[in-house]
């Protein structure tokens, strides 16, 4: 055991720093909120520097434009990235879930094709996973997918889709055959999102933004040389993107808390520092905070040993999610009156959070996955 | 970076785990007088874990300390090993450290005017100075523990100095052992007791309750462990982690105690079901040595700087 950087991680650590230091623009740091935030081209131009300077794709393999670098160093990247309050690399979706779906699933084509266009965001992807009736339930699907030759032939409607709105592809689970068994008529493709007869509508949230969209599929022909995996075997396709989505997630998200609760502690000073409640609040929310950061911490080495997310993932996450809620509250509440007014960074953070456990896996679902797997009772369902 | 345990030290968490369990089982006679077994601990090396080799020790760590706080825990031991090892040990000189690691002398500390374990001990450490265990028992919530008020007679002064910081990160390492077990208790009560014609595990009221303790447990174990590296290493984190710690841990031990007697029913709130032991020694955690307000203050002065208006 020993919680120091090695001399190679501490090395990539003062690197790294010095790089955002020299190369990200200083009216580009901090919060940025909603889809608007990628209306010009800067996204695009700041992860194509991350990529040419080898930051993105860290842990994926040389050959597809990785850097093949141990995980410490992606959760190095991910805290160093929070602490100069850096946008992320745009291709969110494409390096958290599609290119590891395709590494493990995808044909040699398939790599070639996309993995270091994931890195170098000439794509940006999107998911298609949740629909109106098929949420939690994700085997519920409805989209179909229609076999016609060599094209599969795509009618439905997904929802809560991030980045859909500029989206190149798109990772989608549809339903390919309906009289088969629960989970055994799905399928996973990659789609194209500039093919005819797709529509992407933006959705308005909580915060009045739109971060998330629905799309519409019509008559949409989809080759099949675009699936990942066989025919009927989307359900364990998709299992490999959630684990995926949950893996090195816990480390952007105690990274970004620990941005928050530097914020809480600067309100804490200024507003109440000589109420014994309100500091007792704010020593839980630090003391949760490193509880989950040294949770992430004890993950990675296991997940660096494995190669595999463990189920902490699920822990993580679902913590992080609560504890973003109740930090955020509290700020606004620390600030009285003026936490009413809609000041922009504590408005936005505290609303935005009710969205932290319901996406990625609604808090009801990770207990019964928590539950299931890892404290092995019986299935509910 | 490396948060892990080293093979030797996994192997060390495994002997303990399988040596309790046989000589500490969960049917033993609580009610009875209870062996600690000191002799035994001697032998294995466990009172001189930390002392040097040349004193007769093992010359380990703090973190070697740690796993074994934890096992303890778990199997709720009934000695005063946190006494000795985990409150006394810094206070004592090299000829003293020799004989603990032998097994011949037993220690306590004086801590808010108590003493626990001192009917058990023979010498007890109280502002800075050794005295022989004399003095009144009281009632402790954990019978496990009993706690005495010291009756000072000698006192001779002692070369060495306490350590709260290592003390709250052995008492926090216990408590993930017991929110460890409990949690334990509650999984298998989950999966073998059956209800409306199911085991009760099924249902999500039981199974998310579980779920969280898990979580508890997991969270109060990382920070337990930081803690118990900062102070094996000396770092100069290692007092507020240990607040952070020893709050953490001790309330989610309560609450994981308090979860699984709910979800073992009538049976949990028996004196027959061990599951009331643990709790009790919870609550000892949780008030013994600094409660989580006080340490959450500690933390609030770390992470905030002292409270406006205050002298």
């Amino acid at each position: 055991m020993d919680l120091r950087d090695t001399p190679e991680e501490a090395a990539f650590r003062a690197e790294l720093r010095a790089w955002l230091d020299a190369n990200l623009p200083e009216e580009r740091r901090g919060w940025r909120g909603g889809a608007q935030r990628f209306d010009d081209s800067f996204y695009r131009d700041w992860s194509r520097a991350l990529y040419d300077a080898g930051y993105a794709g860290l842990t994926w393999p040389k050959e597809y434009g990785g850097a093949g670098a141990p995980y410490s160093f992606q959760a190095i990247y991910l805290e160093e990235s929070a602490l100069a309050s850096a946008p992320s690399h745009i291709g969110v979706i494409g390096l958290g879930m599609a290119g590891p779906t395709i590494m493990a699933h995808g044909t040699e084509e398939q790599k070639q094709a996309h993995l270091s266009k994931i890195l170098s965001a000439e794509e940006i992807w999107c998911q298609g996973f949740s629909e109106p009736d098929a949420g939690s339930d994700l085997a519920a699907v409805r989209t179909r997918m229609e076999r016609r030759g060599d094209v599969f032939v795509l009618n439905g409607q997904k929802v809560w889709s991030s980045f859909a709105h500029i989206a190149d592809w798109c990772i989608l689970v549809g339903l390919s055959d309906p009289e088969a068994p629960r989970y055994k008529g799905l399928t996973y493709m990659a789609v194209d999102m500039h093919s005819p007869g797709i529509e992407v509508r933006p959705l308005r949230q909580i915060t009045g933004e739109s971060e998330f969209n629905e799309i519409f599929f019509t008559d949409v022909e989809v080759p099949a040389a675009n699936l990942l995996g066989e025919e009927g075997q989307g359900w364990m396709v998709a299992m490999t993107t959630l684990l995926h989505e949950r893996g090195t997630l816990g480390f952007a998200l105690s990274a970004q808390l620990e941005v928050h609760l530097g914020r809480l502690l600067e309100v804490a000073r200024e507003r109440v520092n000589g109420d014994a409640l309100a500091r007792d609040r704010v020593a839980q929310e630090w003391i949760d905070l490193q509880a989950l950061r040294y949770t992430n911490y004890r993950a990675l080495t296991s997940y660096e040993r494995t190669g595999i997310p463990g189920p902490e993932g699920s822990v993580a996450k679902l913590r992080w999610s609560e504890q973003n809620q109740r930090l955020t509250k509290l700020g606004r509440e620390l600030l009285g009156e003026d936490g009413i007014l809609d000041d922009g960074w504590w408005h936005h953070q505290q609303l935005r959070s009710r969205g932290n456990t319901i996406e990625a896996g609604t808090s009801e679902v990770l207990r019964n996955i928590i539950a299931e797997r890892v404290l092995n009772l019986p299935r509910s369902r | 970076m490396d948060f892990s345990f080293t093979e030797e030290q996994q192997e060390l968490k495994r002997q303990a785990r399988g040596w309790l369990a046989e000589r500490f089982p969960l049917d033993r006679d609580w009610d009875g007088p209870q062996d600690d077994a000191w002799g035994e601990l001697a032998e294995l090396g466990w009172l001189g874990v930390s002392v040097a080799e040349e004193e007769g020790g093992a010359g380990l760590g703090f973190l070697e300390e740690a796993i074994l706080f934890e096992e303890l825990g778990y199997a709720l031991y009934p000695g005063p090993y946190l006494e000795t090892i985990g409150l006394a040990l810094p206070w004592l000189g090299a000829d003293e450290r020799s004989a603990v690691a032998a097994g011949e002398t037993l220690w306590s500390v004086e801590v808010g005017g108590l003493v626990p374990h001192l009917a058990t001990v023979d010498r007890v450490v109280a502002d800075g100075s050794a005295y022989d265990a004399h003095g009144e028992m009281e009632t402790s919530v954990d019978a496990t523990r009993p706690m005495g008020r010291l009756e000072r007679r000698e006192g001779s002064p002692l070369p060495g100095a306490g350590d709260e910081p290592r003390a709250r990160a052995a008492m926090a390492c216990e408590a993930v052992g017991v929110a460890q077990r409990a949690l334990d208790l509650g999984i298998e009560h989950a999966k073998t007791r059956e209800q409306f014609g199911k085991p009760i595990g099924v249902y999500q009221a039981i199974s998310h309750a579980l779920a969280n303790t898990y979580g508890d447990v997991e969270l109060a174990r990382s920070l337990a462990y930081w803690a118990s590296w900062c102070v094996a290493e000396g770092d100069d984190q290692a007092a507020v982690a240990a607040a952070a710690a020893k709050a953490f841990a001790t309330d989610a031990a309560v609450t994981a105690c308090e979860r699984s007697i709910q979800i073992h029913g009538g049976t949990g709130f028996t004196w027959e079901h061990p599951l009331h032991r643990f709790y009790k020694r919870s609550l000892w955690l949780q008030g013994f040595g600094g409660r989580p307000a006080e340490l959450r203050a500690e933390v609030a002065d770390a992470v905030l700087g002292a409270p406006v208006g205050a002298g």
